[in-house]
């Protein structure tokens, strides 16, 4: 594919005897919205938390296969080289409880250890937060608890969070799921609007915001990777029955 | 009658005000005893307190008066060089317990943990005069301290374990999803999260061991005189108490019971400022 971003060569992870991601082949194309789809327990999640692997959290994990970012693989390099280069968004929005708005946008580079000027700090404050459209929402109150702000507004703050370190990739693991439809809406436009700049993977449920904002999806069913193509494709003309019994809302 | 009456609805009911009674009685009684202990702790040494209590060393045996300020000395340091000792070590193994879970080492830890607040405090302080007074050669403050943080260390441990655990891992996945090393997402996002329970877990310790006499009887000793050098033994409020309380002396006793008050006060300072600090510092997930 042109613009390869990420790549995997016969990814596996296993928990304990239990295999769940099972030889996964595919690329991800630069600056491209990419969907993972596929019901629960087909291992969408999994594959995005070995990108920045997470995994090595859970000591029963086991990642077999090469997950290429250009052309380095990222099981060969610094787990925390990978983690600043490819940013994550969780299903719950978890932003630093300790912290302030403004801390949190920055986390990334304090918990780093990088030194900023404070017109820096400012600067990258304002644009990461004018980026997911919070900043009017909050820029009068940057010194209050994160904690403070509604759910949705938690989660774009987390999205701020990692767009601030300007990251090659954002993996978005069912950024909306723990959200009401208003704030979902919220972060779809968000997402739209970052479409063209970033490169995002994002895994979902939800079938129209897979249809709405994604350039590719990717349809997982037990731990096996069906279908990818492009969204419009897959939508409209799936190639494999499973598939489309999936959107159709046959089984899931 | 319906088949949803209830048979015997009579007899549950006197049941039930005999067990809500009960817990009401238990709880008063347990309550009436703390507050009689205070109560005639402070009816008996509030007379004695005054200012030369504070300010005075001990007089010679036949002389009235004189005060408890090495004493008061003497405990401040002992307990401070104590939890100096105690915190770090405790904090780390209470973050090792809570990261390492279910692991036969952390399993092994947490027991000897149980065994450590089981052991009496007379042991410990045997245990460190064999260790340290015995070599060294002579009984000093710091030895007294050191005896007094293994005492702290179990109520440090479990109260940092226990807060640790509660944070939720997304926390710590977060942090970690920025690039952050395991050392400062511990540093700046776990314990900065947890920081309520680990602070109230060192008070309570210090609480446990502000009281203590028998580790000190063989390690600080015991000092008439006013003494600020770690290296020499010195006088602890508790010591104080006992050897006063032991005495034939009047006046003994009215400073042994004044030293009580302190003691007593200083301990409900504590609790107040855990109360104070832990609504304070709740982090709200």
């Amino acid at each position: 594919m042109e613009g390869t971003i990420l790549r995997t060569e016969n990814l596996r992870v296993s928990f304990g005897d239990n295999l769940v991601v099972k030889g996964i082949n595919m690329e991800i194309g630069e600056k491209k919205v990419t969907a993972f789809m596929g019901p629960s327990g087909c291992g969408k999640t999994t594959i995005l938390r070995a990108i920045n692997r997470l995994h090595e959290l859970t000591p029963e994990a086991k990642v077999e296969g090469k997950i290429f970012l250009h052309t380095e693989n990222i099981n060969e390099m610094e787990a925390m080289t990978v983690r600043r280069r490819v940013g994550m968004v969780f299903q719950r929005p978890n932003p630093f409880p300790t912290m302030s708005i403004f801390e949190n946008v920055i986390s990334g580079f304090t918990l780093n250890g990088i030194k900023l000027k404070s017109d820096e700090k400012n600067h990258i404050v304002e644009d990461a937060l004018k980026k997911v459209a919070l900043w009017e929402e909050v820029k009068d109150h940057l010194k209050k608890r994160a904690t403070s702000l509604s759910g949705g507004q938690q989660q774009r703050l987390c999205l701020a969070r990692a767009v601030a370190m300007k990251p090659e990739v954002i993996l978005l693991d069912e950024p909306t799921s723990a959200l009401d439809p208003l704030s979902t809406a919220k972060i779809e436009d968000l997402l739209y609007e970052l479409k063209g700049n970033y490169t995002l993977i994002i895994v979902t449920h939800n079938m129209q915001q897979a249809a709405r904002i994604s350039d590719m999806t990717a349809f997982f069913y037990l731990g096996e990777l069906l279908e990818y193509d492009d969204t419009k494709k897959v939508f409209t003309n799936p190639k494999n029955e499973k598939t489309q019994n999936y959107i159709t809302g046959r089984f899931g | 009658m319906t088949p949803y009456d209830i048979q015997g609805l009579k007899g549950r009911r006197i049941k039930d005000k005999i067990f809500t009674s009960m817990v009401w009685l238990l709880t008063f009684s347990c309550l009436a005893v703390v507050f009689i202990i205070l109560f005639y702790i402070f009816e008996k040494g509030i007379g004695s307190l005054n200012w030369a209590l504070f300010s005075q060393n001990p007089k010679p045996v036949g002389e009235t008066g004189g005060g408890l300020l090495n004493a008061i000395v003497g405990s401040l340091m002992v307990v401070t060089i104590g939890a100096i000792i105690a915190i770090p070590v405790g904090v780390s193994v209470g973050i090792y317990l809570a990261e390492n879970r279910g692991r036969k080492l952390s399993d092994r830890i947490a027991l000897a943990v149980d065994v450590l607040q089981g052991i009496p405090s007379i042991v410990i302080g045997i245990v460190i005069y064999v260790w340290i007074v015995k070599p060294t050669g002579k009984f000093s403050s710091y030895s007294g301290s050191i005896a007094l943080a293994i005492m702290m260390l179990p109520p440090i441990i479990k109260n940092t374990e226990e807060t640790l655990i509660l944070i939720p891992t997304t926390l710590k996945e977060a942090s970690l999803a920025l690039g952050a090393s395991y050392f400062r997402t511990t540093m700046k996002v776990m314990l900065p999260a947890g920081i309520g329970g680990i602070f109230s877990g060192c008070i309570i310790g210090i609480a446990r061991i502000a009281g203590e006499v028998a580790p000190l009887l063989f390690t600080a000793f015991g000092n008439p005189a006013l003494n600020f050098n770690i290296l020499k033994p010195v006088d602890t409020i508790p010591k104080v108490i006992f050897t006063y309380a032991s005495s034939p002396y009047d006046d003994w006793h009215r400073i042994a019971w004044g030293g009580s008050v302190i003691l007593v006060s200083f301990i409900i300072l504590l609790n107040t400022i855990i109360k104070i600090f832990e609504s304070r510092w709740k982090v709200q997930f």
